[in-house]
């Protein structure tokens, strides 16, 4: 049974979380080592949401800030794809989140005063449970690149943020999907806080023209590997913890 | 050669980034009506057994500074240390609860029920706490922290014993301030920096 405590995350994977490049890091990143411990309980259980939470047009991001009143301006997309965890196993009826940028590059956010103007037919966020097989799919825009205070000229490549629960507190994770051929990821500092170009290829989704419509939008499709769990067979001796 | 492990690696981690409310929090972000039914906005509901509390703080940054763009998500067990969907738990507490500093103060307020102390698999008795998970612009990977209670016997906890330097596991500690009131400050770095855990 995999059902024991969660498989140490592998840190060398994740961005450093000190990074000069990315300013506001500097004072933001703990001085002092994480205290690296089996996980409990408390990381190992988790929230659980239910369909019934969720409005019909939730993952729809073209449609669901006007209620399906009007349509949001930009090139429609498809995002879409599976969340696993590192046993390869699909993992169900679990929460995504995505938020994002309009097409001009907007965020519908208080604290975001860029030029671009909003879009009256767009929010930016959506959400979805995953199926029995672990997939999920939003229909949106693709968002808009922007400039952002860091250094002098820094701007971030066409992104979206991502959320995904699992079923455990201690598999909770934030990520963002760019999009393949978009030639500022490699400008980008928050992208190159992971240091492993081929870790960071892992975030960039394929143009997917299997999924795609015929005159209605294109697709990207993204994977996301959540952290898994050993087995437990050997694991509960009393003296461990 | 040797056998394939047949095994995946996690997905890296980026920044929440300063606009994570609108899709974590959309009420905070100017956005209500977003969803219809907004999740994490309180971890209890009328009825929910135990004492109710109120944790007050701060997240500061390495200059001491409060920070106004933090979002923090709690999870507890019930007041008898049940977590939802466990037999037998409160139906009235979900025991998740999402919640963002102030944008003017940088103050941050969790109200929720006292949790009960919860055994590990090996059966050693934890004291009473909340896990958190603190995202923010700037925060590379999400930090994992824990709340325990000066009003509790923590003299005995798994986690708490492992911190080396033992003026440290003051930062895991909430101080009484009032009847159900706790402070809870967190320090992302330098002088009386939070532990933060790897688990």
């Amino acid at each position: 049974m995999l059902d024991g405590p969660l498989i140490p995350r592998n840190r060398a994977i994740h961005p450093d979380p000190y990074d000069p490049g990315y300013k506001t890091s500097v004072p933001r990143s703990p001085n002092l080592p994480l205290l690296s411990l089996d996980s409990t309980p408390s990381e190992e259980t988790g929230p659980t949401f239910g369909h019934s939470r969720l409005g019909a047009l939730d993952n729809n991001l073209i449609l669901n800030w006007t209620r399906g009143a009007a349509p949001a301006v930009g090139e429609r997309i498809l995002m879409h794809g599976r969340v696993l965890d590192e046993h390869g196993r699909p993992v169900p009826n679990t929460l995504v989140e995505i938020w994002q940028a309009n097409a001009g590059g907007r965020y519908r956010h208080k604290k975001d005063g860029y030029l671009a103007p909003l879009d009256p037919n767009f929010g930016g966020a959506g959400r979805t449970l995953t199926d029995e097989y672990g997939r999920y799919q939003f229909l949106t825009i693709r968002p808009g690149a922007y400039p952002w205070p860091n250094r002098a000229n820094d701007w971030r490549p066409m992104h979206i943020h991502i959320s995904v629960f699992g079923h455990s507190f201690g598999q909770r994770l934030i990520t963002q999907m760019y999009f393949e051929g978009d030639p500022l990821i490699p400008l980008c500092p928050i992208a190159a806080t992971i240091k492993n170009r081929a870790q960071l290829d892992r975030l960039v989704a394929p143009l997917d023209m299997a999924a795609s419509k015929p005159l209605d939008y294109l697709a990207y499709k993204f994977d996301i590997v959540l952290r898994g769990r050993r087995q437990s067979m050997f694991e509960n001796k009393p003296e461990g913890m | 050669m040797v056998q394939k492990l047949d095994m995946l690696q996690e997905t890296p981690s980026q920044t929440a980034g300063p606009y994570v409310h609108i899709g974590m929090m959309p009420t905070y972000a100017g956005n209500a009506g977003t969803f219809d039914d907004e999740i994490g906005t309180s971890p209890i509901s009328d009825g929910a057994q135990g004492d109710v509390i109120e944790i007050t703080g701060s997240v500061y940054d390495g200059t001491g500074w409060a920070m106004r763009d933090a979002l923090i998500e709690s999870w507890q067990p019930d007041a008898q240390g049940k977590f939802a969907g466990q037999d037998g738990a409160d139906p009235n507490v979900s025991g998740f609860c999402r919640f963002a500093a102030d944008a003017e103060s940088g103050e941050f307020c969790l109200r929720t029920v006292k949790p009960g102390a919860v055994a590990t698999a090996g059966g050693t008795l934890q004291a009473p706490h909340i896990a958190l998970w603190i995202v923010a612009r700037g925060i590379n990977i999400g930090l994992q922290t824990r709340i325990y209670f000066e009003d509790e016997d923590n003299s005995n906890d798994p986690v708490l014993a492992r911190i080396e330097q033992r003026p440290r596991v003051d930062t895991l500690i909430a101080k009484k301030t009032g009847p159900g009131q706790y402070r809870f400050d967190i320090r992302l770095q330098g002088a009386g920096e939070t532990v933060f855990l790897d688990m």
